[in-house]
């Protein structure tokens, strides 16, 4: 989130799209409410009416698969009509920035597309830039080649008749939702949108996001209260692993990960290190180098010196070009190229898709090490349905773990608050923490390597592990802190001095030459110099009376409860909205929320600085060349899609997406064998796959057995009565399952023609309860977002029939 | 004197979240019921001598072609003047009994001396529940072990968006009115049910039947 959840609100206009907060994050629709009650409306757009939709102002459906295509209506929407906030437009976005002129687009595809890689050549994916490096720019946002003519051409495509039939949505509905939403383009309104995996669960996911960041941008709605781009977090702790960089792409801090052809630090820093020569822009990500070399300070201590480049040679690295996501992870295992496995609170057995093709990979493995508080479908693989135990060489290792209340440690939520949490009970029998048995595990692999040695031995002995306690357990609270940082000397910064040992109060004083450390620049700050806990902070005080609580936990960056909030404010540092002032320049310094930088506001053409200071430019970016398919969001139809062309242009899908060829991984597109869309989605009663909640007897009371929710029309066409059994089948396999019959579902016109949709919950599988029915994930296709990989379970084509 | 406790059950806030449902079981340590999917999100299927609060979903088109889709998080209404308690009172004195302070009503093990069909159908509501193996009667009890000792109804503890509200009698009255004062602005139908006669108030903004068939007496 780039806000937080208590800011929700603080919004005039909730739109809730790729989302079902109602019944996926329950609570926040606390604060959903309580904008309602001020008089906010809130929209739901989503193919199905859910719990969210029965508390929304306003919902309308949408195939699944088609957000872009409804969101770039809503593009073209505030554009013709002058709805977006011309101010914020002019100054904070790159909106008057000049693109080179070899930048095309035709009919699908933008300039520079190799057909044979699926990958672009973004060479002509650039702004224009004066002798000095500076961007040019149009004021009058005339210029034909101004990223905002541009953005304008691109959508202008993207009319209500043409939306209207790519998504299904009725044409009155579109233009109610535009309306609603695009009132919020003046200064004292905020429009938030919450949004969850329904937006990243498919191969455009990452562009979903892009493009409501473009109508957030248009309307001035980035970086106020009430407002922003704000994803609702999976689990309670996801926002922490994503900060603590369990993904391929990153280290923590979302350092970038080091391919192999970056040999020495230098390389790496000059590589991923912006430059900028904007006058006022901060560039923040200028400290790269400083974040990196505190990052491999706190990994190997005094082992990493200037000398040996701080021991960055022994960090692993990714080929280039490398995909070493999930669903590769599991291709390869699959074709016999990985031999072991740690699992750690995850059920990939039901979890991942093309759930048949996990669970025959499991059987190529030597073993699997299976971290969790149950038993699920992912360890007890080898006497699965249809699996011969005999034939399984798999030596699989379950291991008990503490559940959530039985340890102490940092939980991140999706507002970036970092909140401490205390152990409530010892977990039963010799079950431990995570955190224990990855110490211990470590600790055991270090001491081997140092009696055996091994090919590479040194990144692993030199590794500082010093994480226990005296009485050996692993302590939570010397990894926080090792993850805030220290002064590793005694550093003088400016007429300050710090002593060695203590912690690092804040990631502006992080050094570049080994003299502090930090496990996570955006950490750093959650101790203060003292060593003091802030995270564990429970005061209730609101001075702003905005819901900022800045002394409730702690948030990331610098206890910033709203990032980018200098774009709250004008030039001369005045709140846009004087009723909700997040940050205001008075006498010379700035109250509210912690400022996005202390500098002054931008009329200080000396010291002021722009509002997005982790973009070299300063500000936001209509215009983001950094995507794999396109700077601007295109619509193009899921990897499995009812249509046979795409309405929109000759590119059938997202033409940069990873494609699959093994025998496993078969695709039916636009076939009559498989006619019906189909999403997959969770329960409020379930959580995940239900390997925590299934053996949980008043949940499953409440949500006992796999099902399938379908329209009514669709029910008749298969021959079905509510609560029948019905088989479920895509190319990749097939589910069991109650046949819900429901007015929630409608039948949707695509193009002419009647299209159905479907939708499953992911929350069962074979292993307990008996008779609740199997994953759908057995359905779900192998095939992940363009630029993340993030798996498309949101849209794919089933057939229903009656068993 | 007090006019004792009342709960506001608000389903214009209520996202059927079952939160009530389960914290009711685990308060009262009742057992999670062997249910299957028949085609509703509703489970268990209705009121039991364990199932003392259940959230009913009832689904259909509005007038102008929507869908609705209405939360009922059904329980016993403690009336202030309870019919059941007359009626078990009539067969077996000590049966069912009124909690002074509190207005709670409440079922005694000497309860299945009284017939339970009769008791079940002097009940505007169809709330009372007879446990098969004991024949005792069984049905909410206010949580009169938790308000007792200054804490609030387990369903209403667990309630993440204030769709239920517990308190002073008069209070609730008041956030009654003025909640439903507010809703009519958009739900013209927008009501509380039997408010002057009941402790457990809902406010509907539709049809009350439209929710479920004994939502009002």
């Amino acid at each position: 989130m780039t806000n937080h959840y208590i800011d929700i609100r603080n919004s005039d206009c909730i739109l809730i799209m790729g989302s079902n907060a109602a019944e996926n994050h329950p609570i926040s629709f606390k604060w959903v409410l309580r904008a309602k009650d001020q008089g906010a409306k809130v929209i739901h757009v989503d193919p199905r009416f859910t719990r969210t939709s029965a508390m929304a102002d306003f919902h309308t459906s949408l195939r699944s698969g088609t957000d872009i295509a409804f969101l770039g209506g809503m593009i073209k929407y505030i554009l013709d009509n002058n709805k977006y906030f011309d101010d914020y437009v002019h100054n904070y976005t790159n909106a008057s920035f000049i693109v080179d002129e070899k930048f095309t687009f035709n009919d699908g595809l933008f300039s520079g597309y190799d057909p044979g890689k699926r990958k672009y050549d973004k060479s002509t994916w650039t702004i224009k830039v004066d002798s000095t490096g500076i961007p040019i720019k149009d004021p009058t946002l005339q210029n034909p080649r101004c990223v905002f003519q541009l953005l304008k051409a691109h959508y202008s495509r993207y009319d209500l008749e043409k939306v209207s039939s790519i998504t299904g949505t009725p044409v009155e509905d579109l233009k109610a939702v535009y309306e609603m939403f695009s009132s919020t383009g003046v200064k004292d309104k905020a429009g938030t949108i919450l949004y969850a995996l329904g937006w990243t669960q498919h191969t455009v996911g990452a562009q979903n996001i892009r493009t409501m960041a473009i109508i957030q941008l248009l309307l001035g709605n980035i970086g106020i209260c009430g407002g922003g781009v704000n994803a609702l977090r999976g689990e309670p702790n996801v926002q922490g692993s994503t900060d603590q960089a369990i993904l391929t792409h990153i280290l923590p801090g979302y350092l970038k990960s080091p391919s192999a052809s970056q040999t020495t630090l230098d390389e790496y820093l000059k590589k991923f290190t912006p430059k900028s020569s904007e006058p006022q822009s901060a560039n923040w990500w200028q400290n790269t180098p400083k974040y990196t070399v505190s990052l491999l300070k706190a990994w190997y201590g005094d082992k990493a010196t200037k000398e040996n480049d701080f021991c960055y040679s022994f960090i692993p690295k990714v080929d280039d070009g490398q995909d070493a996501t999930l669903l590769a992870m599991f291709d390869k295992m699959y074709n016999k190229q990985i031999k072991g496995l740690v699992v750690i609170g995850q059920n990939p057995a039901c979890s991942t898709p093309n759930a048949n093709k996990v669970r025959k990979a499991f059987a190529e493995l030597d073993w699997m090490v299976h971290v969790n508080i149950f038993d699920n479908e992912t360890p007890s693989f080898w006497k699965g349905p249809g699996v011969d135990s005999k034939k399984i060489k798999t030596e699989v290792f379950l291991l008990p773990a503490a559940a959530s209340m039985e340890k102490e440690g940092s939980m991140s939520n999706s507002g970036r608050w970092v909140q401490w949490k205390y152990k409530a009970a010892n977990p039963p029998g010799d079950a431990l923490s995570a955190g224990d048995i990855v110490y211990r595990i470590m600790a055991k692999v270090k001491e081997i390597y140092k009696k055996e040695r091994g090919t590479f031995p040194d990144p692993i002995l030199n590794l500082q592990w010093n994480y226990a306690d005296k009485k050996g357990m692993w302590d939570p609270v010397a990894v926080a802190k090792a993850v805030n940082g220290y002064f590793l000397e005694d550093v003088t910064i400016g007429e300050k001095t710090y002593k060695k040992g203590e912690c690092v109060p804040s990631f502006a004083l992080l050094q570049a030459d080994g003299k502090t450390s930090s496990g996570n620049w955006l950490y750093c700050g959650s101790f203060t110099q003292d060593g003091t806990n802030l995270m564990a902070r429970r005061k209730k005080d609101d001075p702003t009376g905005l819901g900022l609580y800045p002394q409730w936990s702690w948030c990331w960056p610098v206890n910033r409860r709203i990032i980018y909030n200098r774009a709250s404010v004008d030039a001369d540092g005045k709140p846009y909205n004087p009723k909700r002032p997040l940050l205001a320049w008075v006498d010379g310094k700035w109250a509210g929320d912690v400022p996005d930088g202390p500098w002054p506001p931008l009329t200080d053409q000396e010291k002021g600085k722009l509002p997005f200071i982790m973009k070299p430019d300063g500000v936001s970016s209509l215009f983001g060349p950094g995507m794999a398919e396109g700077p601007f969001p295109e619509h193009y139809e899921p990897l499995e899609s009812p249509l046979s062309k795409n309405l929109m242009s000759a590119q059938l899908n997202n033409p940069a997406i990873r494609i699959f060829t093994g025998d496993i991984d078969k695709v039916a597109n636009a076939d009559p064998a498989f006619p019906y869309v189909c999403t997959t989605y969770t329960s409020t009663e379930h959580w995940c796959t239900g390997g925590s909640t299934r053996w949980q007897s008043w949940l499953t009371e409440a949500q006992p057995q796999a099902y399938v929710e379908i329209s009514r029309e669709l029910a008749e066409i298969c021959g079905v009565k509510n609560g029948e059994m019905v088989k479920v089948e895509s190319p990749r396999g097939q589910v069991e399952c109650v046949a819900m019959v429901t007015t929630r579902f409608r039948p949707f016109k695509i193009g002419g023609q009647t299209i159905h949709q479907v939708g499953m919950t992911f929350n069962y599988g074979w292993l307990f309860p008996k008779d609740c029915g199997d994953s759908a994930n057995l359905l779900t296709p192998t095939v992940g977002d363009a630029n993340t990989m993030t798996p498309e379970y949101k849209a794919f084509m089933v057939n229903v029939k009656k068993i | 004197m007090s006019n004792g406790k009342s709960i506001l059950v608000d389903t214009s806030r209520c996202t059927a979240c079952r939160g009530c449902q389960v914290a009711c079981k685990q308060w009262n340590e009742l057992p999670g019921t062997k249910t299957k999917q028949v085609g509703t999100y509703q489970n268990p299927q209705d009121l039991s001598s364990e199932t003392w609060k259940l959230v009913r979903f009832a689904e259909g088109i509005k007038d102008n072609g929507k869908p609705f889709w209405y939360f009922f998080s059904d329980q016993c209404r403690h009336c202030l003047v309870p019919p059941c308690v007359d009626t078990i009172q009539g067969y077996t004195d000590g049966g069912a009994l009124q909690d002074q302070a509190t207005g709670a009503v409440l079922f005694t093990p000497k309860s299945k001396e009284a017939p339970f069909d009769e008791v079940r159908s002097s009940c505007p509501y169809n709330i009372p529940r007879k446990d098969e193996k004991t024949g005792v009667l069984k049905k909410c009890t206010l949580c009169l072990d938790r308000i007792s000792n200054g804490r609030p109804p387990a369903c209403v503890l667990s309630c993440p968006t204030g769709a239920l509200v517990f308190g002073e009698r008069d209070e609730i009255l008041q956030m009654v009115d003025k909640r439903v004062e507010a809703l009519k602005i958009t739900y013209p139908k927008a009501k509380a049910i039997d408010a002057d006669q009941v402790r457990v108030i809902y406010i509907v903004t539709d049809d009350p039947r439209k929710y479920h068939e004994h939502a009002a007496a």
